[in-house]
């Protein structure tokens, strides 16, 4: 028996600090279960790196043909290390790979499935965990019934827990098999910070007026090392790209500080957004619904109040360096 | 091409969320039921191959009888005919499953669903289809082109997108992108009309057998007021940033 937890790196072999969010939150459900914590890893460069959120032993896979994700070989890889190790919970995080892989795990082992899980189970006979449902509007308490429970864990919902362990790291070898799913490129937006990798995220609506004026959105986010992300209609109105647009049918965010300029706030945005942990809304509109999600607010002109705080936050950042 | 179209009836995304029954089930009461939003934007790129590729497409739902309406409207924009597997959809699962032995009497070899109902949000089924039937599968995805029976399709990643090739058979789950949200269809009079005549089956489930299963629902605990600071007071502002909810 073993709690198995996927730790997925970068092409640079560097992992994720979500690695290390579902790290921590296996080696919790392994204590829970009394079993042994097991971290599978696909050509990380550092690996020791998993013994300090309680890593026990680290099968690593090795393997230059892996260079590049590939669904069906990720899969593969998980199905064989979790029957390798006899792994009864499997914890894959819930990113853009890990909400590919997990349901086609969840068939080949046979194992229930839940996805975008918030906490540490509730129970775990029967085995119920509670999951964000209805777009964030809502949580689901979810009873997984399979031996095998697969588990995809919310970014940003459980944290980083420190607990050093003395690890070791075991080679691990799977078979792979030639399949016809190929990438042929990838094109990777650099230099700036993605909103699923962001603690902080800058974004602007509608009340900015036009494209012209998202100078300073993006110096607000560049001071505090923010990814910047907009509302639907700004995206609807090539303002903004699409890769921008969060919400209930943009992206989900989820982090620890939200600021929103010039965004009123409309339920499919709030439900998008409301998994951060911070919110912080400035409208001119003190009726403005994001006044009744947010927990900081300033009523007041974007173009006023915005280039202020940017000048403040400068200063704030030299004397806290 | 035969196209298969998975489609979720699923809450409007503007309807307040509600539950019954001690928290169990959702409430409905007053509750306008649409296509899953992600699935129209499938539906409306399948419309595409239609048009210009001569592809027919079926629309299947796994639901009770509550769902027709919704399978209607998606014959009203186009699909040529419609099947409903009569079965309250429990988990992703046992959803799966039915659609398998759909595709596999249909002999489809291109599935296109949403990457995620906008209600249960669980994101499994298109993937766990692929997966029982042994089909090529790409999630999130942005882009889709069919030539004889080879695809390219592009799918959003963490911070870009990734172009894949491979070939038919092939599931995708889709998103916004797949099409813009300019190209969706409201369906006139005339499909109205003819969507009334065109064949929706039903059909009756093979197995049960589920995985999971939903013991309640909560809401999100209801949040303190917001506190407001002055306009000519950002300094405030990074102070309780810093400070009080030390985010910075």
């Amino acid at each position: 028996m073993s709690v198995l937890v996927f730790a997925e790196s970068t092409s640079e072999g560097k992992f994720k600090k979500t690695s290390f969010e579902v790290t921590s939150y296996g080696k919790k459900i392994a204590e829970e279960l009394a079993t042994n914590l097991v971290v599978l890893s696909i050509n990380a460069s550092e690996n020791e790196a998993l013994y300090k959120y309680g890593a026990e032993k680290v099968l690593n896979v090795s393997n230059a043909e892996l260079s590049s994700f590939n669904a069906k070989n990720y899969t593969s890889i998980i199905v064989q290390a979790a029957e390798k190790e006899n792994a009864q919970v499997i914890i894959i995080d819930s990113n853009a790979n890990g909400l590919y892989i997990a349901p086609m795990v969840a068939v080949n082992l046979k194992a229930g499935y839940a996805s975008n899980v918030v906490e540490i189970p509730s129970s775990t006979a029967p085995f119920t965990v509670k999951r964000k449902a209805f777009s964030n509007k809502a949580f689901n308490n979810c009873s997984i019934s399979t031996d095998v429970k697969i588990i995809g864990l919310a970014k940003n919902s459980y944290g980083l827990f420190e607990n050093e362990v003395s690890g070791s790291i075991e080679d691990f070898s799977p078979v792979i098999t030639e399949n016809n799913l190929k990438s042929e490129s990838i094109e990777q937006t650099t230099g700036k910070v993605t909103i699923a990798d962001a603690d902080i995220v800058v974004s602007g609506g509608r009340g900015l007026k036009g494209p012209e004026n998202w100078g300073m959105i993006e110096e607000l986010a560049s001071i505090l090392g923010a990814a910047t992300a907009c509302s639907k209609p700004v995206s609807d109105l090539g303002w903004r790209s699409h890769s921008e647009h969060v919400g209930q049918t943009g992206k989900p965010v989820a982090a620890n500080l939200y600021i929103a300029i010039g965004i009123s706030g409309a339920i499919q945005h709030l439900a998008g957004i409301n998994s951060s942990k911070v919110k912080v809304v400035i409208n001119t509109d003190p009726d403005a619904p994001f006044f009744k999600a947010a927990d900081y607010g300033i009523v007041g002109d974007a173009f006023e109040v915005v280039p202020k705080l940017i000048e403040k936050l400068k200063e704030f950042k030299v004397n806290n360096a | 091409m035969k196209i298969l179209v998975c489609i979720s009836h699923v809450p409007d995304t503007t309807s307040k969320i509600n539950f019954t029954d001690n928290d169990t089930k959702f409430d409905t009461n007053g509750v306008q039921f649409v296509i899953n939003p992600y699935d129209e934007f499938a539906l409306t790129r399948a419309m595409w191959f239609k048009e210009k590729q001569g592809a027919t497409i079926t629309v299947v739902n796994v639901g009770n009888a509550s769902t027709e309406p919704t399978l209607r409207k998606a014959l009203a924009i186009g699909a040529d005919n419609a099947i409903r597997v009569n079965m309250e959809a429990i988990d992703g699962f046992s959803v799966a499953q039915e659609l398998a032995e759909v595709v596999k009497s249909g002999e489809y070899n291109l599935v296109l669903a949403g990457k995620e109902s906008i209600d249960y949000n669980g994101g499994m089924v298109p993937g766990m289809l692929a997966s029982i039937l042994d089909y090529n599968f790409v999630n999130a995805c942005i882009g889709l082109e069919v030539e004889g029976d080879k695809a390219t399709i592009s799918r959003e990643i963490d911070g870009g997108k990734e172009i894949l090739s491979c070939n038919l058979p092939l599931v995708i789950a889709g998103q916004k992108g797949l099409v813009e949200e300019k190209d969706l269809k409201i369906p006139n009079m005339r499909g109205i009309m003819m969507a009334r005549k065109k064949p929706l089956s039903v059909i009756e489930p093979v197995s049960s057998e589920t995985t999971t299963s939903t013991k309640s629902f909560d809401k999100p605990a209801a949040k303190s007021a917001c506190k407001i600071v002055e306009a000519d007071n950002v300094e405030e502002l990074i102070n309780l940033l810093h400070n009080e909810a030390k985010v910075i």
